[in-house]
């Protein structure tokens, strides 16, 4: 069973192998080995014995093949109503074939399901709403990538992104020191402006542990930055851990479920070391899901629940403006057409959908915000979701998704998009930049930081 | 034949039936795993159990979810379907009789002409699901030959029901082929797709008790289904 040096059933463990792989530009030759990959059958029925228990056995056996899904799966949509993007159509015709044929697939099948797991399913768990007997096709795609994770056929991009986890504990090569460097380098760079600046790290006993998202610190530290600026403003007692920041998980978007229990495992370190008294992570939906809503299950904590409460960043910004640790001021609120972007991930996943209108009721003028339709719980993914995003060899299909969510922007007539959420923020700079609608998007941390009242002992003093 | 078929093998139909859902049942929690599901299940039994109650109450009631509201063609027929297809068998003024002669038991009953009604309706609704398989291309993908099979099995006693009251033909022989195919689809139940009768309500209370304890339920107001 002759396995590829850079595609094969092995993780990304080592920094040496990372390189390798990540030096193989676009991924020409690990796709090229993968098609030489041989499946090894006795290690996918062991999988499937283990971990296909009822709940994924009934879904796959009970399925009315109804068909109600159908219009559920904003893939199906955008792509012309394609029958082959009918939820239930598409999680039967590849897991429901592995599990029928107990594992005894080829190479080229696992190709296929490859390509379905990851280019026709964002894992939005939309679907799951909308068939009478709660079967979540999301769910279950979720599974197939383990198994095929498992089987080394995975997009090039994710075996990397899992492998940088696993060897940086974060998505990004960003180390410990560059962490903390970043965090000191934006202290002192807007220490002018914000006199008293702080980013402290490894703080015991804090009310709030910060964590992010390793972009922040690789591509746009002003984020965090903003983020110390507004618990600075609100006169929050915070800190970062020095390891154990990051919260997103490639890994979750890779189906490696080990690699999964490690990252989580790591920020859950950092949380019983610094005892903080509750966890926000930032505006991001995926990192929220993977350390707050599944990463206590990858942990093995039998009570679901991480070592602190862990909550999303959307839920520091209404508490904080409704108790007026934060002032908006009147006059500059928002007084132009704008839109929320719902990311699937708390939304339709931790139930903030309320929360996030609160935080819109403090920034925008009454009449200028406009709601996307369908919303909250029923929103569709932003079209770049569950790895969809980073993955170059799906990218005609990411764009022809990003289509869902271009339509529903275009219908509420707004200028401007909140996205509280990383990947949606990208989708739809994306989508700006494929289909020039002419609108802008933003996070809520500079929109706060905009509009807030600044105290005067927080202002610089004038010379 | 009458007395053997309404008599020992009614017994034994029920019994395979009875005996295979419940087992089925048994098997389906037992298979329920904490770990694997992420979802904690035990420690927050209370917030699971609110969860799958308004899962399955959402699902039961029509038009009480966006689903059943985004169709409401498809949900009044489904539903008219699935009223006929349970209400029949069980108020038929026949079967309260064999209840009560042969197991003692008294059973309310409907008045024939609402038997014969609630049968068309049923008939025509089975009618619309089938139409719908053949002419809806995003149902036809993921029909097979097990769900034509399952509704075969769930048609047979009403067709063949209706006949034998009517007496359009032999009225024995027509008797004996709906208490075959009623048999039939009474063992069937643990074994086919009709395990849903019991399956619908395990998995929407799964589905419940996951957004109950996990996505948001004990946080937040429930899931909006
Ligand atoms: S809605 Fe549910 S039961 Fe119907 S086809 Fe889709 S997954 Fe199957
Ligand atoms: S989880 Fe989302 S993307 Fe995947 S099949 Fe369901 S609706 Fe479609
Ligand atoms: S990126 Fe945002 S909208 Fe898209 S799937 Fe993730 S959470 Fe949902």
């Amino acid at each position: 069973m002759p396995e590829g040096k850079l595609c094969n059933r092995k993780p990304i463990n080592t920094e040496e192998y990372l390189q390798e792989v990540l030096s193989d530009t676009g991924g020409k030759q690990y796709y090229a080995e993968m098609e030489e990959l041989d499946v090894d059958v006795p290690k996918l029925q062991a999988a499937l014995k283990n971990t296909l228990k009822s709940r994924t056995k009934t879904w796959l056996d009970m399925c009315a093949h109804c068909g109600l899904c159908a219009d559920a799966c904003f893939l199906y949509e955008v792509n012309g109503k394609d029958p082959r993007q009918v939820p239930a159509y598409k999680i039967q015709s590849t897991l429901g074939e592995i599990v029928k044929r107990n594992g005894e697939v080829d190479n080229e099948f696992m190709r296929h399901c490859m390509d379905v797991a990851w280019s026709q399913c964002t894992c939005c768990n939309r679907c799951g709403h909308y068939c009478p007997h709660g079967i979540d096709m999301g769910v279950m795609f979720s599974y197939l990538r383990g198994l095929l994770f498992s089987q080394g056929f995975v997009p090039w991009e994710l075996k990397i992104g899992s492998g940088m986890h696993r060897v940086y504990k974060a998505q990004m090569n960003v180390t410990t020191e560059d962490w903390v460097e970043t965090c000191e380098w934006m202290a002192d760079e807007y220490s002018d402006d914000w006199p008293g600046l702080e980013i402290p790290v490894d703080k015991v006993g804090a009310d709030i542990m910060y964590t992010c998202n390793a972009r922040e610190p690789k591509h746009y530290p002003e984020d965090i930055a903003e983020a110390a600026i507004l618990f600075h403003l609100a006169g929050e007692n915070w800190t970062v851990p020095s390891e154990g920041w990051e919260q997103t998980s490639l890994t979750m978007f890779a189906g490696d479920w080990e690699g999964c229990t490690m990252q989580v495992n790591n920020v859950y370190a950092a949380i019983e070391r610094l005892k903080p008294k509750r966890v926000f992570g930032t505006e991001c939906g995926h990192a929220h899901r993977a350390s707050a809503i599944e990463g206590p299950y990858w942990a093995g904590r039998p009570d679901g629940q991480p070592p602190a409460p862990f909550r999303h960043y959307v839920e520091w910004v209404a508490e904080a403006l409704r108790e007026g640790k934060i002032k908006i001021d009147p006059a500059k609120r928002i007084k132009r057409p704008v839109t929320l972007q719902d990311s699937c991930n708390y939304v339709r996943n931790w139930g903030l959908g309320s929360i996030t209108r609160e935080i819109i009721s403090y920034l925008v003028e009454p009449g200028y915000f406009i709601d996307m339709a369908p919303n909250r719980e029923h929103n569709y993914c932003c079209g770049g979701g569950g790895g969809f995003n980073g993955v170059g060899k799906y990218r005609p299909q990411r764009n022809v998704a990003l289509r869902k969510k271009r339509d529903q922007i275009l219908a509420t007539g707004a200028e401007l998009v909140i996205a509280p959420c990383h990947n949606c923020w990208d989708a739809i700079r994306d989508l700006e930049e494929e289909y020039h609608i002419g609108i802008e998007w933003s996070f809520l941390k500079p929109l706060l930081i905009e509009m807030a009242i600044v105290p005067d002992h927080l202002k610089p003093r004038d010379e | 034949m009458y007395e053997l078929l309404t008599g020992p093998m009614l017994w034994l139909a029920f019994t395979v039936s009875v005996v295979g859902l419940a087992l089925r049942i048994v098997m389906y929690i037992r298979g329920l795993d904490w770990k694997l599901d992420r979802v904690a299940y035990r420690p927050h039994m209370g917030a699971g159990l609110k969860g799958a109650f308004r899962s399955i109450l959402a699902f039961i009631v029509p038009f009480a979810n966006r689903s059943w509201r985004t169709k409401p063609g498809f949900t009044i027929m489904f539903f008219a379907f699935h009223i006929g297809l349970l209400g029949v068998p069980l108020f038929l003024e026949g079967h309260a009789v064999i209840l009560k002669e042969r197991f003692g038991i008294g059973w309310p009953a409907m008045s024939m002409a609402a038997a014969d009604l609630l049968t068309i309706v049923t008939l025509v609704a089975a009618g619309f699901m089938c139409l719908r398989r053949l002419v809806l291309p995003e149902v036809r993908i993921v029909t097979d030959i097990r769900d034509w099979a399952v509704m075969i099995i769930s048609i047979a006693p009403f067709v063949t029901g209706y006949v034998a009251v009517h007496q359009y033909g032999d009225y024995g022989f027509w008797l004996n082929a709906h208490i075959i195919t009623g048999l039939i689809w009474i063992a069937a139940l643990p074994f086919t797709k009709l395990f849903h009768v019991v399956g619908f309500f395990l998995s929407r209370a799964q589905l419940g008790m996951d957004f109950g304890i996990k996505r948001g339920g004990m946080n937040y107001e429930g899931f909006h289904w």
